[in-house]
């Protein structure tokens, strides 16, 4: 122990090696919490937002289904049944007169009213048709691959089960809903994948370089913005060939959807950069003569990148309602790809909402998956938001 | 002021050569043209066609010239008032598009005072009430106007004010007032069938509005003047009303500039559901049937339209805000 008094000064020193915790003691709750990531601390904060939890996990359902569409769905989308055309949702029962059976529909009576040409389905008490579990059922090629035919829920043996009701095809909506799923939820995403694309690419360019750069771009931003989205998407989408496959198809309005909805990323792209590019550690990365990309890549873009993925969350919604309106209008996908909007397609008649008002069903999962991805987009975006 | 006016009047031309340009390269770029098609379909229903008068329409309308060219001459006589030729109509674009452009200013004009009138009190409510049930109930119900496709919402109401109050189906009046004069009976019709197209545009751009005008109000109710006003004893009313309301008033002016493209896209595909006889129904028509420039009239008309909308509600801006024509910016 040498404690002296400093010969120059007269003060006290102490030559002991300093410890800070000496001082000021750390709880360990603390500690991780000024060492963690900012990945973890998003985490951490998007948790506390309850809403947002509950709609990602929604979401992760519904693109997790998209995994095994072919297995959720009790039949397969093009299976016809010429026999119950415009057949009726059929609810699930428990109960039979006060017995438990378990789950089981009651068939339905088919007549045609030869009044009104209408086909009538009334639901029989008489007939119990029990469901089936982990049975198989239509055969199908699992990833449009590996022959199966395994369901998780199968109608009774020789017996029908229309949860949502059939079209005019006797096509069961469950099932194609189930596989729209696919479609809609893909385009979204692929979508949302050349608009991150282009945005990342116009705004940092406009963002980073500066100059006439920066002021073409804006004005092209600005250009694209003032035009009315749906008219520039149904025109666009009215130049694809009709000689194109539905598939090819589908990847123009993806490219379409996307082409048109960079601009908002390029702006927030282009202002953060604005900011970020004149921190301290940019300057100190270009004048130890660091290029240009890698100071985009490591010095900048990890600096926004949360607040990028969550606006992409947040403009997902406007490409799938995008889709939804052009396939109704007929400019978008064409059978047999089946997506919600294809689906809304059948349902473009004011007689299909007085007499079949089941086949506008597939606006339920739109409904639910834009609200879904716009309160948890919402949430990741204050999560991701470092002031708050 | 005057000097602002102009630069932003200036500024609108080259901003609509350039969408002029745009438009005309999408309408261009399907393979083909319109006489093309017509002539196949006309043989193909063993028609014989006169080819002096394709030969004449081709001449007439620049069809074997270059691009350049064709664009040149279609702008040019667009500025003139001369929009060219609708093939699939037998007549000029001016003739067959009649009066459905002040159709659909009127239907985009009535939906966003209807927006207003909506948005406003709930944002103003959503702001001074934040976090209570009545804030989240009423921003949920904007979420799902929001989340709900405008075409969809359109045909459910279509059928209900048809079982419920027996209006009749499609259209912007009753048919039996189609060719007469106006009146007061025919007036009330289209009153009658004009709210549903506004309510069904409205509720899309209603819930941005909402959150936008509730997040700008928050942000004011913060400030420190706020509370000074309270601690003077203002009542609460007052004190809302004196600074932050007017303040955020100037953004909700703004905000036309950001529903508008919204509710001109809404418009378009309501009317299409409604059939009403404004541009939408039309549009796509000529989209599908490569009528070039009928089609190419509308979409430089509706986007016209949004570029002065969003240039009125600027204007108003920088009356209502001096700090932005002195600067020259548009703050938002």
């Amino acid at each position: 122990m040498t404690t002296e008094t400093d010969e120059e000064s007269g003060h006290y020193v102490s030559r002991e090696p300093f410890d800070p915790r000496s001082i000021e003691q750390i709880a360990a709750g603390q500690e991780s919490y000024f060492l963690a990531s900012r990945r973890r601390l998003i985490w951490w904060k998007l948790k506390r937002h309850r809403l947002a939890v509950w709609c990602g996990f929604i979401l992760l359902l519904m693109y997790g289904s998209v995994l095994i569409s072919e297995w959720i769905a009790p039949y397969y989308y093009q299976t016809r049944n010429s026999g119950a055309i415009y057949s009726p949702p059929q609810r699930i029962h428990l109960f039979h007169q006060g017995e438990f059976i378990g789950p089981f529909v009651y068939g339905h009576d088919f007549q045609l009213n030869m009044e009104n040409l209408q086909r009538e389905y009334v639901p029989n008490p008489d007939k119990v048709e029990k469901l089936r579990f982990f049975c198989s059922g239509d055969p199908y090629r699992f990833w449009n691959a590996i022959p199966m035919d395994f369901h998780f829920i199968c109608p009774a043996e020789g017996k029908t089960m229309y949860l949502l009701g059939t079209d005019r095809l006797g096509r069961d909506l469950f099932s194609r809903i189930v596989y729209g799923a696919r479609i809609s939820l893909l385009i979204g995403l692929g979508g949302i994948a050349v608009s991150l694309f282009l945005g990342l690419l116009l705004g940092g360019i406009a963002g980073y370089f500066g100059g006439w750069a920066d002021s073409l771009i804006q004005r092209m931003t600005e250009i694209i913005r003032s035009f009315p989205e749906l008219p520039l998407w149904m025109s666009l989408s009215a130049i694809l060939p009709v000689t194109w496959s539905p598939l090819l198809v589908f990847f123009g309005i993806t490219v379409i959807l996307g082409m048109l909805d960079w601009t908002g990323l390029a702006r927030a792209v282009r202002s953060k950069l604005l900011a970020l590019r004149e921190e301290d550690y940019t300057v100190a990365a270009r004048l130890m003569g660091a290029s240009s990309g890698r100071i985009i890549r490591r010095h900048l873009l990890p600096g926004f990148s949360s607040h990028i993925i969550a606006s992409a969350t947040l403009s997902i919604p406007g490409m799938i309602l995008g889709e939804t309106a052009l396939s109704f209008l007929g400019l978008g996908l064409r059978p047999p790809i089946t997506s919600w909007g294809v689906l809304l397609n059948e349902a473009q008649n004011i007689n299909v909402v007085a007499l079949y008002p089941w086949l506008i069903l597939p606006v339920v999962p739109v409904i639910v998956i834009i609200l879904a991805f716009n309160f948890f987009g919402d949430g990741l975006r204050d999560a991701a938001d470092p002031y708050k | 002021m005057i000097q602002y006016v102009f630069g932003r009047l200036v500024m609108m031309i080259p901003t609509l050569l350039v969408i002029s340009f745009i438009v005309f390269v999408i309408i261009q770029l399907p393979p083909g043209d319109y006489l093309e098609t017509h002539i196949a379909e006309l043989e193909s229903q063993g028609e014989s066609v006169d080819p002096a008068k394709i030969a004449f329409l081709r001449k007439e309308y620049g069809l074997d010239q270059p691009m350049t060219v064709q664009y040149f001459r279609w702008i040019t006589g667009f500025v003139q008032g001369n929009y060219g030729y609708s093939f699939e109509f037998d007549l000029p674009v001016s003739e067959v598009i009649g009066d459905r452009i002040w159709l659909t200013v009127l239907v985009s004009f009535v939906t966003i005072l209807f927006t207003w009138l909506i948005a406003f009190p709930i944002g103003i409510y959503s702001a001074t009430h934040q976090y209570s049930w009545g804030d989240y109930g009423l921003s949920l119900i904007g979420f799902i106007g929001l989340a709900t496709p405008n075409f969809l919402l359109a045909l459910i109401m279509l059928y209900l004010a048809n079982v419920w109050f027996g209006t009749s189906i499609g259209g912007l009046m009753d048919p039996r007032y189609l060719d007469q004069p106006w009146s007061w009976a025919k007036l009330m019709s289209v009153l009658e069938h004009l709210w549903i197209p506004v309510v069904v545009i409205g509720t899309s751009g209603t819930a941005g509005m909402i959150r936008r005008l509730r997040a700008n109000l928050l942000d004011e109710l913060d400030k420190q003047y706020v509370l000074t006003a309270k601690a003077k004893g203002l009542p609460r009313g007052r004190a809302l009303r004196k600074y932050p309301l007017r303040m955020s008033l100037n953004f909700f002016i703004a905000d036309i500039g950001n529903i508008l493209p919204s509710v001109i896209s809404g418009a378009e595909v309501t009317a299409i559901v409604l059939s009403l006889p404004t541009t939408g129904p039309m549009l796509l028509r000529s989209l599908q049937s490569q009528d070039m420039y009928l089609a190419g009239t509308f979409l430089m008309f509706l986007a016209i339209l949004t570029v002065v909308g969003m240039l009125i509600s600027d204007l108003l801006l920088a009356w209502l805000d001096p700090r932005i024509r002195l600067s020259g910016e548009v703050v938002r």
